[in-house]
Order: structure tokens, then sequence, then C-alpha cells
């Protein structure tokens, strides 16, 4: 690397926060993109191009591409891009709240704890009284996601961490563990739902964006864009955090603050999303994991970057679970997982020798 | 201006392991924590940077710190840790950045400034992950001077706190760091170091602090803390101190062999 004058100043080599703004410039592009082509995909014959040709010359659009466009394809949108910025930046903020570069929603039962809420929510919701259910509407799902995903990071925070050090082994064991046990009283759960809620419950637990609606987008959004928000606000924190918590006081990071905000952001981020699309693996360890290797650690850039390369990436996937089976489509999760899990294997095989497991 | 601790009193698990120490240290003199192992004097440091909970009260330029405010103290006193293992790929560059930030400093030319002291000039764009221990600990360095740049402040001198900031690196860097601590002492800073080479310490230290068993065995001056009876009694060993004549060649008999 050479150090590159930028006019004012010299820049110091090593300082990669130009090619991170650079990278986030390439990333919006990129989202742009790719959500123009999402728009313009699909079953139906309706294309982008021709709902916009109408547009501009005033022609009245026709009733089916009003209903493609806004009730199915532009929902589906919004979720995919909420879901994939929220998953990979919350395995940003879970890796550097753990310090570790495998910690991930999905992996550590961040996930199942959400599924269990939804999941409870969903079944046990119709025996809530009338006037509760009615306060909640469609937020009493989220929510319960909420619930779920946070006492598991908390909980998995308190198991894996002793005297400020937090063991990978333990961290993943104890994610094990308690994806199996959250995973048991869902099954019970399960168990008591009738034909209709146990088909939906099945293919939500798979992860897709086919079931985005209007009301369900606007109970996530809330949840979502609020740590989606929260998320850059922590990175200051997060860098001091890389050097061990008691460094990251001597500089001046109230270091349980900072611990106590990411966990609620990656429970609010990672609850509404299961909430809304079921279980979507991976995403939060490839994408945070592939923009380190391109422009460094630094939560500043690494934030915002990952949550602009998720969105993308979950759209595509999301094209591709479309049209792989097309009229029919694929859970969007087994394709993140077909994706993702090889990625897993090679990250891991990678820094073997460097995580002390 | 100074680091007054009183009465301070640690327990872990339930076994006390400080009793009572007082002690203190002024800025503009390098103070040295001595002692054999587990004598407490890493503990003894946690508990000036408030790193571990203590009875008793210790006070930084006059302020309590179990009261005051962290990023206040932060931008008062720097801490160099024993050592730091990173699980991110961060470059030199990034790392001693957040020591400048915690200041609220942005000029990267302080960067350049403080891995040039450390004797590590071109190494800010490597990754921290691929140095050797010795260069990591001269990073860490280059952090913590980083974030109290200037030994005074507008509301009293900055000081260093470090453990053991000589135990990895080799004959000549050794050199380089502790003539650098004393240095920040000369302009008005304060140092406080855990030590543990006794030569070392006796060429650069103003004040020393020996430690033995949780409390306070002796403290003063290096002639008057280094001597063989006070080494003998904390280290529990017969040792002789020399002292280099001040005029004239001088030999070492060992050298002639036995």
């Amino acid at each position: 690397m050479v150090a590159i004058s930028t006019g004012r100043m010299v820049r110091i080599e090593g300082d990669r926060s130009a090619r991170a703004r650079g990278l986030a410039v390439l990333l919006v592009g990129l989202l742009i993109a790719v959500s123009l082509a999402s728009l313009g995909w699909g079953a139906t014959d309706t294309s982008l191009s021709g709902v916009l040709r109408d547009l501009l010359s005033g022609r009245p659009i026709s009733q089916q591409d009003s209903i493609v466009m806004l009730q199915i394809r532009l929902p589906r949108l919004v979720t995919g891009i909420l879901v994939g910025a929220a998953l990979a930046m919350s395995g940003a903020i879970m890796q550097g709240l753990f310090r570790n570069p495998l910690a991930d929603p999905g992996l550590v039962g961040v996930s199942a704890g959400a599924s269990l809420g939804a999941v409870a929510a969903i079944v046990l919701g119709g025996a809530l009284p009338a006037s509760m259910a009615a306060v909640f509407g469609w937020y009493l799902t989220p929510v319960a996601a909420f619930v779920g995903s946070w006492l598991c990071t908390i909980l998995l925070y308190r198991i894996a961490t002793r005297r400020g050090r937090t063991s990978v082994a333990t961290m993943l064991l104890a994610g094990i563990a308690l994806a199996a046990m959250i995973g048991a009283v869902t099954g019970i759960i399960i168990y008591k739902a009738n034909d209709a809620q146990l088909r939906d419950l099945t293919f939500w637990g798979l992860g897709s964006l086919g079931g985005a609606s209007w009301p369900k987008v606007t109970a996530a959004a809330p949840v979502i864009l609020l740590a989606l928000l929260a998320g850059p606000w922590l990175a200051r924190g997060l860098n001091g955090l890389a050097l061990g918590e008691a460094a990251a006081a001597h500089v001046g990071i109230r270091v349980q603050r900072v611990k106590n905000a990411a966990i609620l952001t990656v429970a609010g981020a990672v609850g509404a999303s299961v909430a809304i699309s079921g279980g979507i693996g991976f995403v939060g360890i490839v994408v945070p994991h592939l923009l380190r290797l391109v422009s460094g650690p630094d939560h500043r850039w690494l934030l915002v970057n990952s949550g602009l390369l998720g969105a993308s990436l979950l759209l595509l996937a999301d094209m591709i679970s479309r049209s792989v089976v097309a009229p029919a489509e694929l859970p969007i999760g087994i394709i993140t997982a077909v994706i993702g899990g090889p990625f897993f294997m090679w990250v891991l095989l990678r820094n073997r020798g460097v995580l002390d497991l | 201006m100074s680091v007054i601790a009183e009465d301070i009193r640690i327990s872990l698990s339930g076994k006390e392991i400080l009793h009572g120490v007082d002690f203190s240290a002024v800025a503009g003199e390098l103070t040295a924590i001595v002692g054999p192992n587990g004598s407490g004097k890493t503990t003894l440091l946690r508990a000036l940077t408030a790193d571990i909970g203590y009875r008793g009260r210790i006070r930084l330029n006059g302020v309590d710190i179990a009261r005051a405010d962290i990023a206040a103290l932060a931008r008062m006193r720097a801490v160099l840790p024993q050592a730091s293992s990173l699980s991110f790929p961060f470059t030199v560059a990034e790392i001693v950045r957040i020591g400048l930030e915690a200041q609220g400093q942005r000029d990267d030319n302080l960067i350049r400034q403080a891995l040039q002291l450390v004797d590590l000039p071109g190494f800010s764009g490597r990754l921290y992950q691929e140095l050797s221990g010795g260069e990591q600990q001269r990073v860490q360095l280059a952090r913590v001077l980083c974030q109290v740049w200037q030994p005074v402040g507008p509301d009293g001198p900055r000081w260093l706190f470090l453990d053991e900031p000589v135990s990895s690196l080799d004959i000549g860097h050794q050199l380089t760091i502790m003539r650098l601590a004393r240095d920040y002492a000369r302009r008005g800073g304060g140092v406080i170091a855990v030590m543990h080479d006794l030569n070392l310490t006796a060429m650069f230290a103003d004040r020393l602090c020996m430690m033995k068993q949780g409390a306070i065995l002796a403290e003063g001056r290096p002639q008057t803390v280094l001597t063989d009876e006070t080494l003998t009694a904390a280290y529990g060993c017969a040792l002789r101190v020399n002292v280099v004549p001040q005029a004239g060649p001088w030999l070492l008999p060992q050298g002639a062999g036995a």
C-alpha cells in the first residue's frame, strides 16, 4: 500500500478508511442495481420497464401490474433489504461483542430464541384475550421474537464470558446446548399447532421472503430501522472492545453500556427479522468476513457496509430462490445455507490456528 | 499533582491479597513497583487503573477514580497492558489511532511520531496479528502514548501506567522504552511502572515501591530501597548490591573465570 495524498493531509499507511468509504459508495450502487433487478423479476410477465413506460406516458397501469408491483414485489423488496441488512449488521456487532469472527446469531442460538418467541406467538397468540391481541396486533410476533432473542443473547454472553474474557469454545458449545433446549420447547408448541398453523410454521422455519406483506413490513420495520441506526453508534465502542474489556475502559469506553446496547441491538434486529422471514442463516457470518478482508475490521465502516452488502446479497439469494424451481419457489434459507455452509467451513479451516479452538 | 492510594484492600475469591496498601506517586517522576511473583504488584496497578474493585480510596490528580467519569479518566491517564491479542486483522495504524481518539485528537502525524518513538517507523501498514510479541508490545505503547501525548494537559499532569513495559523486549529496546518513559516524566508527566528487571529499575526509576505478600516492604529512592537487606528479605535469597565507581575504569572479576 502506498500513502495516498488527499490534498489536505497525507494519509498514513495502514489507514483503510478511504478504501472503506469508496467501498460504501460501490455497495450503495450495487444495492440500487439489485433492487431494480429484483422489482423486475418474477413469475408473472410484469416488467419494471413496462410499468415505468406506462407511468411516464400517462397510460393507466393494468390492475395486474399494479397488484404485482405494489402488493407483492415492493413489500418483498423492502423486507429483503431490511432483513438482509439486519442480519449482516447483527452478525458484525455480535462478532465485535464476542471478539470473535465466528459469532453469528444463527449459529449460537439467538435465532433459535427468536424462533421460539415467534412460534409461541403464532400458535398461542390466538389464545390471548381479545383486548390484548388487539393492542399487539401485527406486532405480537416481532415483539415475542425480540424477547426470545434478547433473553438468548444475554444468557449466552453470561455463560461464555468469565472475568471479561469470552471463550470461543464455550460460546459455540453453549450455543448448541441453548439451541437444542429451545428447539425442544419450540417442538412442543408446534406439536400443539393445528394443520393450518403447521404448514405456515414449516415454510416459515426454512426462511422465506415469500410471505412479505405491508402489515408485516410495518410491524417489523420500526424495530429493524432502530437497530440499523443504533449500529454505527456502537462502532467506537466495538473498536475499543477489540483490545479487551479492560483496555476499552482505559480508552474511555463505557464497556457495560456498549455491551448492553449491542445485545439489545442484535436482539431487536434478529428478532424482528426472524419474525417476518423465518430462519435465514449465514448472512451474518459471510458478509462481515468478506468486508474485513477488503477494508479491515474498523467497525465504523464495517457495520454500515455490512448492512449494505447484506441487503444486496439477500435480494440476490431471493432472486435465485424464485427462479430455480419457477413458478414455485425455494425457501431462501436453503439458498443461504448452500452458499454459507461451505463458506463458514472455509473460514474455520483458515483460522484454525489463530482462534485457539 | 499526584496519585495517592490510601488503605487499599483487595480480596479475590474470598482471600485478601492486598492488605491495606498506602501508595503514592508524584508527577515528574518515574515510580516503579517491584517485588517477587505474587507480591501484588499487578493487582495494585489494576486497582490504580480502576480495573478491579477495592476498598480504600484512590485519587488521581485529586479526583476520586471510583467516582470519576471514565472518559475524563481516559484523557488524564493511559494504561499499557501486559499482553494483548486481537481477534480481528487491524493494522498498526488502526490500533494506534484508538489511543488518539480517546484524547479526541485526529492528527495522524502523531501516529507516525509515536511509532518513531517506539522504534517502529514504517510499521503503520503492517497487520498487528502478524507482528512478534515485542513489536506488538511496542505498538500498544505507541497507542498509549498517543492517548496522553502531552505530558501536561490543561488540567494538570497526565499519567502513564505501564504493566511490565519491557517484559518481551530485547535489551536495546528495553533501554529505548525506559528512556522514553523517563523522558515523559522529565517533561512533567507521571509514570508508574510495574517492573521485574531490578537493574533497569535502578537505572531509570526516581522512586521505588517494593512489595511483598500483598504489602509494601520498602519505599523511597532506589539507593535507599535497593539494599542487601531489603532485597534479601523481599526475594528470599541472598542478594548483593554493588555500585559502579564514579570515575576510572573498572573490572568485573567474574570475567576471569573461577
